[in-house]
């Protein structure tokens, strides 16, 4: 079954298309990845299904119901969240209180009950951080709750915006290039974290990456942008060997020195 | 000289908190906003204005029919305090709707002009009001507090004189102090308050975090605007007399004092104005006599703000500001 469904997407600035009528289907509980080189648009493919960009034109439904037109807030509403290619975390904000943010919507006490300190509004402020705690156990950083998040190291900062998406409680998972910048440790350790968010959250992932032994190691499906336009898909093999995508990333030539 | 200085420093002390705890929680409005829309508000001392007139106007009818004597005065303060507040946070709020979320794309050179046209046209609608009902723009409430203290500063160290004041500086402190209290719970304990941290920090990360960017921005707005009102409720209470123009050098003082605080920071906007209004007393207190006769207490002003430039020639970002640090 498809969670997400992206019908004829296009989206022009100017008379750039940026991206010009992507159809995708993402099957439930996936990890599917989208690649390209850059400039392909797929930044924009993401900034178009989160609402940060309106689309020229096509749909996007999250299990049935649109997502053209919200606001980013009310998409992030229905579930879905996002990490950033460069990292955009509250960077004077403490770790635990980054992760807290991400919570809003499920917070529910209003600020008489807090500032009344009445016993239901400080349970749940109580539940918040202990949830914030453990979404940060669960990406390795609870040791550092206190520090601000600037102060991080490059992949702790990585692993703490995952944190504060899976805050939110998305169905989906958007992740902007993840391991870039990353050592191959790091990227080892993140690519554990998001087969286990896979597996033990039941949240739909997509990513966006440069890195092909990763992306090829850890998806179930793959999509292939070129300048804006959808090219190839399949599943890791299928793509590997498709010679649409092989031209795309090493030019025309490539082919007929295979 | 300096017998002086410390004979009139209890008066001093009680004077500066109490005109410092004015000048923070106004500063607490110009700082919010600042931090979260990199907007200097300049409508917001019309606010503070505004907010002394609609108490006062309150005040008037509740002497007119009498409720004055009947009720205790600490309650009618209570009641006038909330329901300026709400008022003037709905203005504020209103403001922000309908004069700066047009413009919030716009350079941020418009927005501020734009802010300096509200404050003007409040500064005359005010004055339009007061003329059409009272025949005059310079306003006299009823007094609410007329009691009158005395700190026996003298029975701590013999060298202090006493301090006498009214009994409203007493309320005007403790009223200030617990908004400050509250407020402070409020941005670092709700969650509305971390909202408002999120959004002062990055406003397109947090709406993609669920959070309702304009909504945090109008809740912003109604904070400040609401701690202003109250603020300017305060200031009639305490000197009795008001006039459509008292915003203005009040609202300049007071975002001094949140840029010595550091702009954006709301810790540093509440120490900033007890610096200020300190300065400032300790000025008019002392200037004649630390400079034989030379400048009298007249030029009190000058001097909290050349002790404003010497603290930002060392300390740009303010006492309590961050450094902003360029990555090369």
């Amino acid at each position: 079954m498809n969670v997400l469904e992206v019908t004829e997407l296009s989206k022009s600035f100017g008379g750039l298309a940026a991206n010009s009528n992507i159809t995708m289907g993402i099957k439930k509980n996936s990890i599917t990845a989208v690649i390209g080189p850059n400039g392909a648009g797929k930044t924009t493919f993401f900034n178009m299904i989160t609402g940060v960009y309106k689309p020229t034109s096509g749909d996007i439904r999250l299990n049935g119901k649109t997502l053209v037109g919200l606001r980013p807030d009310a998409v992030a509403k229905q579930g879905i969240a996002r990490t950033f290619q460069n990292i955009r975390l509250f960077k004077d904000i403490p770790v635990l209180e980054n992760v807290m943010a991400g919570m809003h919507t499920h917070i529910t006490s209003n600020w008489l009950g807090i500032l009344l300190n009445l016993p239901k509004a400080r349970h749940e402020e109580d539940e918040a951080k202990k949830e914030a705690y453990r979404l940060l156990e669960y990406v390795g950083l609870e040791h550092l709750l206190n520090e601000a998040a600037g102060s991080l190291s490059y992949g702790a900062q990585r692993r703490l915006e995952i944190a504060r998406a899976l805050a939110t409680k998305p169905s989906v998972l958007l992740l902007d290039e993840p391991a870039a910048g990353m050592n191959p440790k790091e990227t080892k350790e993140l690519t554990d974290l998001v087969q286990t968010i896979r597996t033990q959250l039941n949240i739909t992932i997509i990513l966006i990456e440069h890195d092909m032994k990763l992306v090829m190691g850890i998806s179930d499906y793959i999509f292939v942008l070129d300048h804006g336009e959808k090219i190839a898909e399949g599943k890791p093999h299928e793509i590997r060997n498709n010679p649409r995508v092989i031209e795309a990333y090493l030019g025309k030539g490539a082919l007929s020195l295979a | 000289m300096l017998t002086d200085v410390i004979q009139t420093l209890p008066q001093v002390i009680v004077d500066g908190l109490t005109l410092g705890a004015v000048y923070a929680v106004i500063a607490i409005g110009y700082t919010m906003v600042y931090g979260i829309l990199e907007l200097i508000n300049f409508a917001h001392g019309e606010i503070f204005m505004t907010g002394a007139f609609i108490g006062t106007a309150i005040l008037l009818t509740f002497s007119g029919i009498g409720w004055l004597s009947a009720m205790p005065a600490i309650i009618v303060l209570i009641i006038v305090l909330i329901a300026t507040s709400i008022l003037t946070g709905f203005l504020g709020m209103g403001i922000e709707r309908v004069a700066y979320r047009p413009l919030r794309n716009a350079p941020k050179l418009i927005t501020l002009i734009t802010a300096i046209g509200i404050s003007f046209l409040l500064q005359d609608i005010i004055r339009f009001i007061a003329e059409v009902k009272k025949g005059n723009y310079i306003i006299t409430g009823p007094s609410l507090f007329t009691g009158k203290m005395k700190l026996e500063a003298s029975s701590l160290w013999p060298q202090f004189h006493d301090a006498s004041f009214k009994s409203t500086f007493l309320v005007v402190l403790i009223t200030a102090i617990i908004m400050m209290l509250v407020l402070d719970l409020f941005v670092n304990h709700t969650k509305w308050g971390m909202a408002i941290r999120a959004v002062a920090q990055d406003r397109d990360t947090a709406a993609l975090m669920t959070i309702n960017v304009n909504k945090v921005i109008s809740v912003t707005f109604f904070v400040g605007s609401a701690l202003g009102g109250a603020t300017g409720v305060l200031f009639a209470v305490q000197y009795g007399t008001i006039d459509p123009y008292i915003g203005f050098i009040l609202g300049i003082k007071a975002f001094t004092a949140a840029v010595l605080g550091g702009i954006g920071n709301i810790r540093g906007a509440m120490v900033g104005g007890m610096v200020i209004g300190m300065l400032e007393m300790f000025a008019a207190a002392n200037l004649s006599g630390l400079t034989g006769g030379v400048f009298g207490a007249e030029y009190k002003d000058v001097f909290a703000f050349i002790i404003l430039i010497v603290v930002l020639i060392f300390k740009p970002e303010g006492l309590f500001g961050k450094a902003a640090v360029e990555k090369v």
